[in-house]
């Protein structure tokens, strides 16, 4: 059991820190402790795609001298997968600009509120 | 026969997006013909490929000339392409009626709100159109963060209910990408095409399973399926009239689009309705959505609001029809993306206008209008009579098929749903056009001269988008079996 945790520990640890993000995400009042909660969430998901990339002595996905001599074989075991990480690129972008907005949102919520906190907002909109 | 038309559909409204912004820092009044322009443009394109599709069948683009699976492939076939005009012209629409609203509502934001306004029109447009999974998540996450600026430009509550639709957007969009992880663990591939030829040998399989279960969640928030609709009302409520009639139309649909395409294209039909019970489940929940937006509907005073709800429930009735799982409850599905937009734009647009033109939106506030406004009433009584299903309008149909569906489903429950919630929305639009129509005049003549009714119809841009938006209701209904005959029998998932 313990060997299982262990062995898959970054897989864990992404799952724990996305069941923060999310918890800060529903149960925080507060609006920008639910921003930070949103983007520990994404990060785990970071996390995770870079995960499954990962291979035990992977080295980088380049070939040396690749061209003209690429005729031999290439060992994919060798090497970690490039594609997830390509992934996360497009993903960190969408993810700074979700950011982004939702902070923009949030100051407009302060300029017209006057505060941060969930209940005060409800309690004025009424 | 162009080649590059549907490729087109997707690149015109976001290089015309970036020129706005470019052509608005000269000048303002150039942005409203730049996004008609755009938007007419798409619209061309999307008919353009729809016609070559109905000829000569599925079209595959290859972006940059790479092959599949390593590149990024669009495909459109009849049901694409389908979606695509619907989305193109119900953009193109909203994009006319905006002028004046926009202008009234917004007047300092003219040249953001259209940018915005066409990089929301390419993300639908993009989510569509592709054939990569991954390619979608982008696409999702380009419409969702426009909505999300769009919103918070509206009225006082709209940065706080936009705050909340970034919080659960934000959730299904990672709950999405989750999904495609999953998928891409086990299977080694994004593309649609080809993660449906790998993964029947997968699923028996747990991560299958759990990326199955992540896309629906994923998907289901997006598209405001009960109970994760909650978002919606306060969004679409205080949203400019402009952006609702933009965003209620389409953002839902396009969900209920990707659900389709995840269910019956990515997965086969005999894994989601055999394999795992997720059809019957779906269909349950859609009833509950139906009922649940129906009611809360009736408890509303505000006309917006109440529409709002009124798009809860039209999304239980997609819903109900993938729920189904049958020849006709998918046809009725399919064909209610078509009706339930045109409906949707239709009341959105007429509301706007309303509160354009009056400074009101609640509906006991609605009296004598019919004299004021009578064709945009006439339009509104159109609309609400396709949401409660009376024949020529196209309401009746799609409601009809998913009747039919439910029978042949032997699930009489949901018929019943279908006929209790086309009462509810009886009483609902009654409500509305009791007040407007029906209240009497003369006793209030007699109070003053300042009563006289004139008229004051909603002014030329906003009319002509509400004319066609009714005009169509009636002719999709007189034509839905020419639709159904042309594009829809084809556009149902193979299996069926």
């Amino acid at each position: 059991m313990f060997d299982f945790i262990l062995s898959k520990y970054n897989y864990w640890i992404y799952v724990i820190l996305m069941m923060i993000g999310f918890y800060a995400m529903i149960g925080k009042r507060n609006l920008v402790k639910k921003i930070i909660g949103m983007n520990l969430f994404q990060t785990a998901i970071i996390l995770f795609f870079v995960s499954t990339a990962a291979k035990r002595g992977g080295t980088l996905p380049i070939i040396e001298h690749g061209h003209g001599h690429g005729a031999h074989a290439i060992e994919a075991a060798a090497y970690i997968n490039p594609l997830p990480h390509v992934l996360m690129l497009t993903a960190i972008v969408v993810m700074v600009s979700t950011l982004g907005v939702a902070l923009a949102i949030v100051i407009a919520i302060y300029r017209r509120h006057n505060t941060l906190e969930e209940d005060e907002i409800l309690r004025q909109q009424k | 026969m162009i080649p590059q038309s549907c490729v087109l559909v997707v690149v015109i409204p976001l290089i015309f997006s970036f020129l706005n912004l470019l052509f608005g820092w000269f000048r303002r009044g150039l942005c409203y013909p730049i996004t008609l322009v755009a938007l007419a443009l798409s619209f061309l394109a999307s008919l353009h490929t729809l016609n070559t599709v109905i000829t000569s069948g599925t079209i595959h683009y290859y972006l940059g000339g790479w092959n599949p699976p390593w590149g990024i492939e669009y495909v459109v076939d009849h049901l694409n392409a389908f979606v695509l005009v619907i989305v193109s012209f119900v953009a193109l629409l909203v994009a006319i009626y905006s002028k004046k609203s926009v202008e009234k509502e917004l007047p300092e934001k003219i040249v953001y709100f259209y940018c915005l306004f066409l990089l929301q029109v390419t993300g639908f447009l993009g989510i569509v159109i592709t054939g990569d999974l991954f390619n979608l998540y982008v696409f999702l996450e380009i419409a969702s963060l426009a909505g999300y600026a769009l919103i918070a430009t509206g009225e006082d509550g709209a940065p706080f209910a936009s705050f909340n639709y970034v919080i659960f957007g934000t959730i299904g969009a990672c709950f999405y990408l989750l999904g495609v992880g999953y998928l891409y663990i086990v299977t080694g591939s994004l593309n649609i095409a080809d993660l449906s030829q790998i993964l029947p040998n997968l699923y028996h399989s747990k991560v299958v399973l759990v990326a199955f279960a992540f896309f629906l969640v994923g998907v289901s928030i997006k598209m405001a399926l009960f109970p994760l609709h909650v978002w919606l009302p306060d969004a679409y409520t205080y949203a400019p009239s402009a952006v609702s009639a933009l965003l209620a139309p389409l953002m839902t649909k396009v969900g209920a689009y990707i659900m389709i395409r995840i269910m019956f294209t990515v997965f086969e039909p005999y894994f989601s309705i055999e394999l795992i019970p997720v059809t019957s489940i779906l269909g349950w929940m859609a009833a509950g959505a139906i009922i649940f937006g129906a009611v809360m509907a009736l408890a509303q005073i505000d006309l917006k609001r109440m529409l709002a709800y009124i798009l809860v429930s039209e999304v239980g009735y997609i819903t109900l029809g993938i729920g189904l799982a049958n020849r006709n409850g998918l046809t009725g599905a399919i064909l209610h993306i078509l009706n339930d937009a045109f409906m949707m734009l239709a009341l959105f647009l007429v509301v706007g206008a309303i509160m354009y033109r009056s400074g009101k939106r609640e509906i006991p506030q609605l009296r004598y209008l019919h004299r004021k406004m009578p064709l945009t009433m006439a339009v509104f009584v159109i609309a609400a009579l396709s949401v409660i299903g009376i024949p020529p309008t196209c309401g009746f149909f799609s409601k009809w098929y998913l009747i039919l569906g439910a029978i042949d489903a032997n699930k009489w429950v949901f018929v019943a749903v279908l006929l209790i919630s086309s009462l509810l929305n009886v009483i609902l639009f009654f409500r509305c056009i009791e007040s407007a129509y029906l209240e009497p005049i003369a006793e209030h003549s007699s109070v003053g001269s300042e009563l006289a009714i004139t008229r004051e119809e909603s002014p030329l841009t906003m009319l002509i988008p509400i004319l066609i938006a009714g005009a169509g209701i009636m002719s999709f209904g007189v034509l839905s079996g020419k639709i159904i005959s042309t594009i829809i029998q084809f556009a149902i998932p193979i299996g069926f």
